[in-house]
């Protein structure tokens, strides 16, 4: 049984609709929140890190989620190569903790923009992407009021030769990210963080399902039994699901 | 004890929307001779050391470690009399 644990911060609030995502995809019982005192997350397959205010955003987006003592088992199971995906609040806490390069910077227009927007997945070389067809388009929804994402210019350039931009907006920027970069991933390609919303995006009547095919990566990646993306010759990249 | 005051600004490379719709308003406001703006975050600390150029030395560390996130971020830290910064505390404190 697949076991994926969904971090709680204080002021997390897509925890719930992350951990009933990973059920609805990955099957029922899969996901355990794991509140942000845990010290240990051994036995757990993959990590999310959920949505939100951790917080309240105090100082910096993210910024004290950092200290909080599932970090340390956070940076062991990243280290160890565990499957880790921070959403919005998730990656800017991912950021922060220098787990993912850059940062993530209030909206160039300065609103809070929730929408539903088209994102290009430019990788499909990472646990979360794997089951889908580099270029293509998925529908998810965004909210937020500071996912601009900054690197400077080397970093940026290093993101795109090793083919770490992850997904990235297909249609109008919504946030004026540097070169429309809506998620990255880690060197050794098991953290990825991204501004939206796949958990919401898991059924047709919530707008979209492209959001499943994130989950549904993971679950071909623990089939696999490795987080090694140099062989994918057995994988089906279909795309659809 | 003594007082630090950290300053953090936005680097000069990344975009400050917030000093750009500081710069519309005042302008809207009729004062035509702001040019520019950067908006940044103070943050005042009284520290439990009484030598100044250990005060500096730890704020500069905590500066490194939380303060500032140097990918967007630059801090400057100065001195200030503590007892500007908390009521009760510092040279200017009654006992």
């Amino acid at each position: 049984m697949t076991s994926v644990a969904v971090i709680v911060f204080p002021g997390s609030n897509c925890d719930r609709d992350a951990a009933r995502a990973l059920d609805d995809v990955l099957g029922a019982g899969t996901a355990t929140l794991a509140w942000h005192a845990e010290t240990s997350l051994d036995g757990i397959d993959a990590i999310v890190l959920p949505g939100g205010f951790s917080w309240g955003d105090y100082l910096r987006t993210g910024a004290l989620a950092r200290f909080a003592p599932v970090m340390g088992a956070v940076r062991v199971a990243a280290g160890r190569g565990v499957p880790v995906l921070g959403i919005c609040n998730g990656f800017q806490v991912l950021c922060e903790a220098g787990l993912l390069p850059g940062a993530l910077l209030r909206n160039d227009h300065l609103h809070f923009r929730c929408d539903e927007v088209p994102v290009e997945v430019a990788s499909s070389d990472t646990p979360w992407t794997r089951a889908i067809a580099p270029g293509r388009t998925l529908q998810l929804p965004i909210a937020h009021g500071e996912g601009r994402f900054h690197a400077d210019d080397a970093v940026l350039d290093e993101l795109v030769r090793d083919d770490r931009v992850v997904v990235r907006y297909a249609g109008d920027n919504p946030n004026g990210s540097a070169r429309a970069i809506a998620g990255v991933c880690s060197a050794e390609r098991n953290v990825v963080g991204m501004m939206p919303h796949p958990e919401r995006a898991v059924h047709a009547w919530m707008g979209s399902d492209d959001g499943a095919l994130l989950f549904e990566s993971l679950r071909l990646t623990l089939a696999a039994g490795s987080t090694d993306m140099n062989d994918t010759s057995e994988l089906e990249l279909t795309g659809a699901h | 004890m003594i007082g630090v005051r950290i300053r953090t600004m936005p680097k000069r490379a990344v975009l400050d929307p917030q000093g750009e719709a500081v710069v519309r308003g005042l302008r809207m406001l009729g004062h035509d001779v702001v040019r520019d703006a950067r908006v940044g975050r103070v943050v005042e600390l009284v520290l439990d050391l009484d030598d100044e150029a250990d005060a500096l030395a730890a704020a500069e560390r905590m500066c490194a470690d939380l303060l500032v996130n140097d990918v967007v971020e630059y801090g400057e830290v100065e001195l200030v009399d503590a007892s500007a910064i908390v009521v009760g505390v510092g040279a200017g404190a009654s006992a």
